[in-house]
C-alpha cells in the first residue's frame, strides 16, 4: 500500500488548515455560500436535506487496518454510528455538522487520509479494480498509476474549475470489474507486441441524463507518457467542454458533439504541444510507488483444500470467494447488502470488525468495490473459516455476491436533495422479495442497479435490471430497464415500457426474472437471455393484467 | 477594484483593447481575452504585447487557466493579468499558471494573498510558475 512521505503528509495538513480558515471565513459573513460551495465540495462536503454529507477519499479503494479504524471513530464521534460505501469507492458520512468537518479533516490526516477533490467539478477520487494485485487474469497492477494520477490531479492549478465533474477509472485486466467505460475517462494496461505497457484510453462514458460507453480515443499509449496524454485531454475539455447548460457539460457531450474523430485529433495536436513541456514523472518515481504496491510474502505451498463441511460455510465460500493468483490463497468478498439493509451501509462496529479481520488474515489490506462491498484481497485459504465465523457473528457474511440481492443504490430522496423518489426503501422491498437464497442462486448473477433521479449515482443504465425513480405528478413513480452493463460488455439499458408504483417495481422485477426462468438457455444469465430474444416476452409477462 | 501585481515593473497604463478591436489595430499593446476567445490566436504577436488580461467573468468559469498556460508555454513574459470575479482562493491556482497580477472586483487583504500564497509547502505538478513537482524534490 502507498505510504505518504514528509510531502504528502505537509500537502494534506495544509489543506486541513486552508479548510479550516475557508470555514471560518463563510462562517464570520466573510465569503457568501456561493463562494464557500465550491470550495467546500472540493473538500467533500455537500449539503443534503437533513445535513451535511461528508464524503472521504479511498484512492483507487484501497485502504488498511489502521484508516478502516479511523472511519469507524469517525462514524462513533461525528455522525450516528455508521458509514455508507459509495459506487466510486469513497465512504459517505451523512450527518455531519459543518463545525466539525474540519476537524474531521485533521483527524483523517492523522492517518494519511483526506476528502480532497472527493467532489466538486475537478478531477475526482481515482477509481480502480478492486481485485488489483491480486487478480489472476491482470497484466499489471494499476493502482501504481493511479497513485501517480492522485498526486498529478491533486490541487492541479488548470483543472480545479472545469465545466464539470471528472472521473477517472484503471484498470489492469480484461474483466471489467470497475465501470471504467462509463468514466470520463477509463484506462486499461495492456501490452504491446514488444512487451512494453500502456494503456487504451476510453474518454467521454458516464452514466447520469445521457449515458454514454465512451469510445476508444487512444488503441496504445506508452505508459510513461500518462500524465502528458491525460494533461492534453483535459485542457482540450476545459476549453471546450459546454458551460453554458449544466447537464451539457460533461465530458461525454463534448466528445458526443464534435464526435471521437474530432476530440482524438485535438487531443494528439495538443499532446505534440504539451509533450515538450516534460510534465511526466521520471521513471524512478513510478518505481517507489509501485515498490509499495508489491504483493505481500504470501506462500505459495499453503494447503489449498477447505473444509466444506458445514453447508453455511460452503454457501458463503462459493458465492463470496474468489483464487488469489498464489496458490492456496484467495480473495474474499464481504457483502454489505444484508436482506432488508441499506446498499453499502455499514455500522462503526461492522467497520471494526473488518478492519481487524484485514489485519490478521488479509496483510492489512481492504478495499472497496464500486457495487458498495468490501474486499479482503489476499486471504489464506485455511483461515476461510475462521473469517467467515467472524462476519456471520457481526451480520458481515451474506452469501449474495452478483445476485438479484446485491443491489447498488443511491441515497434516494431519504437523503438526497436531488432525488426524486426513494431509493434504499425499494431495495430493502427487492432483498425481503428474493430473500429465499436458493432462488437467488438459481436466478444467477443479475446486477440490478437504482437510482432515485435521473442523475443515475445508482448506476441504473449499467444496470442488468435497472430502475429510475422519478416524480410523477407528485408521486413516486420507478421506470424499468433491461440490458445494461458496467463489465467488459458494457451497455446502456433500455426502458422496457410505462413505469410503476413501488409495490408494482417488485412485481415487474419478479415476472421478468420469472420469465427468463422459463426461456433461459442453459449457462445464460438474464442479460443474457435478455441480448438474445430482446425485450418482447418479457414486456408481455410484465403489462399482462399488471399494476401500472 | 484591487489590482495586486507579482512584477517589479511598472504597471500597463494602455487600456486592454478586445481581441476584435485588436486585429483591427495593429499598434496595440494590451489586450483582453474573454472566456470563450482561443489565445493561440495571439501567438503570432506576443513579441510585442505588454499586457494579456484574461477575463474571469464568473470565478467558477475556469478557461483563463488553460489560456494563461498556453500564452506562458509559448514563452510570453509580459503581465498577464487576471481580472473580474476574482476571489482569494482562487489566487493559488492562478499564480500557479502564469498569471503576475491580478484585478478584482472584490476588496482583496494584500496580506491574506501572501498567507494563501505561502500555505502549500510543495506542488505535485509542473505548471506554469518555477516550482519543481514533488516527484522531482524526490528524485533531484
Amino acid at each position: 500500500m502507498y505510504k505518504y512521505d514528509e510531502y504528502d503528509q505537509a500537502m494534506v495538513d495544509a489543506r486541513v488548515e486552508e479548510f479550516r480558515d475557508q470555514c471560518n471565513r463563510r462562517l464570520s459573513g466573510e465569503m457568501t455560500e456561493d463562494q464557500f460551495k465550491p470550495l467546500r465540495l472540493m473538500n467533500g462536503l455537500y449539503l443534503q436535506l437533513h445535513a451535511y454529507m461528508l464524503r472521504v477519499a479511498v484512492p483507487y479503494g484501497t485502504l488498511d487496518s489502521r484508516q478502516m479504524h479511523m472511519l469507524a471513530h469517525i462514524a462513533r464521534k461525528y455522525d450516528r454510528g455508521y458509514g455508507h460505501f459509495t459506487t466510486r469507492q469513497n465512504l459517505q458520512y451523512n450527518w455531519i455538522k459543518l463545525d466539525d468537518a474540519a476537524d474531521i479533516l485533521a483527524e483523517l490526516a492523522t492517518v494519511e487520509m483526506h476528502a480532497i477533490q472527493t467532489s466538486g467539478n475537478c478531477i475526482r477520487n481515482i477509481s480502480a479494480d478492486q481485485y488489483a494485485g491480486a487478480a489472476a487474469d491482470e497484466v499489471a497492477d494499476p493502482r501504481p498509476y493511479a497513485e501517480l494520477l492522485r498526486q498529478w490531479s491533486t490541487f492541479h492549478p488548470e483543472f480545479l474549475m472545469l465545466p464539470r465533474k471528472f472521473k477517472i477509472a484503471v484498470i489492469g485486466a480484461d474483466e471489467d470489474r470497475a465501470a471504467m467505460k462509463l468514466h470520463d475517462i477509463g484506462l486499461k494496461l495492456l501490452k504491446n507486441a514488444a512487451g512494453e505497457l500502456g494503456f487504451e484510453v476510453y474518454v467521454g462514458g458516464g452514466q447520469g441524463r445521457t449515458p454514454m460507453v465512451a469510445p476508444l480515443i487512444r488503441d496504445f499509449l506508452p505508459a510513461d507518457e500518462l500524465v502528458s496524454y491525460l494533461e492534453a485531454c483535459l485542457r482540450v475539455y476545459n476549453r471546450y467542454g459546454r458551460r453554458d447548460n449544466l447537464y451539457k457539460a460533461r465530458i461525454k457531450i463534448l466528445v458526443h458533439e464534435i464526435g471521437a474523430d474530432e476530440y482524438r485529433r485535438q487531443v494528439e495536436e495538443e499532446f505534440l504541444h504539451v509533450k515538450t513541456l516534460a510534465l511526466d514523472p521520471p521513471a524512478a518515481e513510478l518505481e517507489r510507488i509501485a515498490a509499495m504496491f508489491a504483493l505481500p510474502p504470501l506462500d505459495p505451498t499453503a494447503p489449498a483444500e477447505i473444509d466444506r463441511s458445514d453447508p453455511d460455510f460452503a454457501l458463503w465460500l462459493d458465492q463470496q470467494v474468489v483464487d488469489h493468483k498464489v496458490p492456496g490463497h484467495a480473495i474474499v468478498t464481504i457483502s454489505l447488502k444484508p436482506t432488508g439493509g441499506i446498499p453499502g451501509d455499514a455500522s462503526a462496529d461492522q467497520i471494526d470488525v473488518m478492519a481487524k479481520l484485514a489485519r490478521e488474515f488479509s496483510h492489512d489490506e481492504l478495499r472497496v468495490t464500486h457495487a458498495q462491498n468490501i474486499v479482503l484481497p489476499h486471504v489464506r485459504k485455511a483461515d476461510l473459516y475462521a473469517i467467515w465465523t467472524r462476519l456471520e457473528e457481526s451480520g458481515l457474511a451474506t452469501p449474495n455476491l452478483d445476485l438479484i440481492t446485491d443491489i447498488i443504490a443511491c441515497p434516494g430522496l431519504d437523503y438526497c436533495a436531488l432525488a426524486n423518489a426513494r431509493s434504499i426503501p425499494l431495495a430493502q422491498k427487492i432483498t425481503e422479495r428474493f430473500a429465499n437464497l436458493d432462488r437467488q442462486r438459481d436466478l444467477g448473477e443479475v446486477k440490478l442497479k437504482i437510482s432515485g433521479c435521473i442523475n443515475a449515482c445508482g448506476h441504473h443504465h449499467a444496470g442488468h435490471i435497472g430502475i429510475l425513480g422519478v416524480d410523477r405528478k407528485g408521486e413516486e413513480n420507478y421506470q424499468l430497464s433491461f440490458g445494461g452493463s458496467g463489465a467488459e460488455d458494457a451497455s446502456v439499458g433500455k426502458i422496457i415500457g410505462p413505469g410503476f408504483s413501488e409495490d408494482g417495481i417488485v412485481d415487474a422485477v419478479e415476472k421478468a426474472l420469472e420469465t427468463y426462468r422459463g426461456i433461459r438457455i442453459e449457462g445464460e444469465r438474464f442479460l443474457d437471455t435478455y441480448r438474445r430474444v430482446g425485450s418482447d416476452p418479457f414486456k408481455a409477462a410484465i403489462y399482462e393484467k399488471a399494476s401500472v | 477594484m484591487t489590482l495586486i501585481r507579482f512584477r517589479d515593473d511598472e504597471a500597463h497604463e494602455e487600456p486592454a483593447v478586445t481581441l476584435d478591436a485588436f486585429f483591427g489595430q495593429s499598434n496595440a499593446t494590451a489586450v483582453r481575452v474573454e472566456p470563450g476567445e482561443d489565445v493561440r490566436v495571439l501567438l503570432p504577436y506576443l513579441d510585442r504585447l505588454q499586457l494579456i488580461e484574461i477575463a474571469f467573468p464568473k470565478f467558477r468559469d475556469g478557461r483563463g487557466y488553460s489560456s494563461a498556460r498556453i500564452l506562458r508555454e509559448a514563452g510570453f513574459t509580459g503581465e498577464l493579468r487576471a481580472a473580474g470575479d476574482v476571489l482569494l482562493d482562487q489566487v493559488v491556482i492562478l499564480r500557479r499558471c502564469g498569471f503576475d497580477a491580478l484585478v478584482s472586483d472584490h476588496v482583496l487583504d494584500a496580506d491574506k494573498v501572501n498567507e494563501a500564497l505561502a500555505r502549500f509547502p510543495a506542488v505535485y505538478q509542473k505548471a506554469a510558475d518555477a516550482k519543481q513537482p514533488v516527484w522531482a524534490l524526490r528524485h533531484g
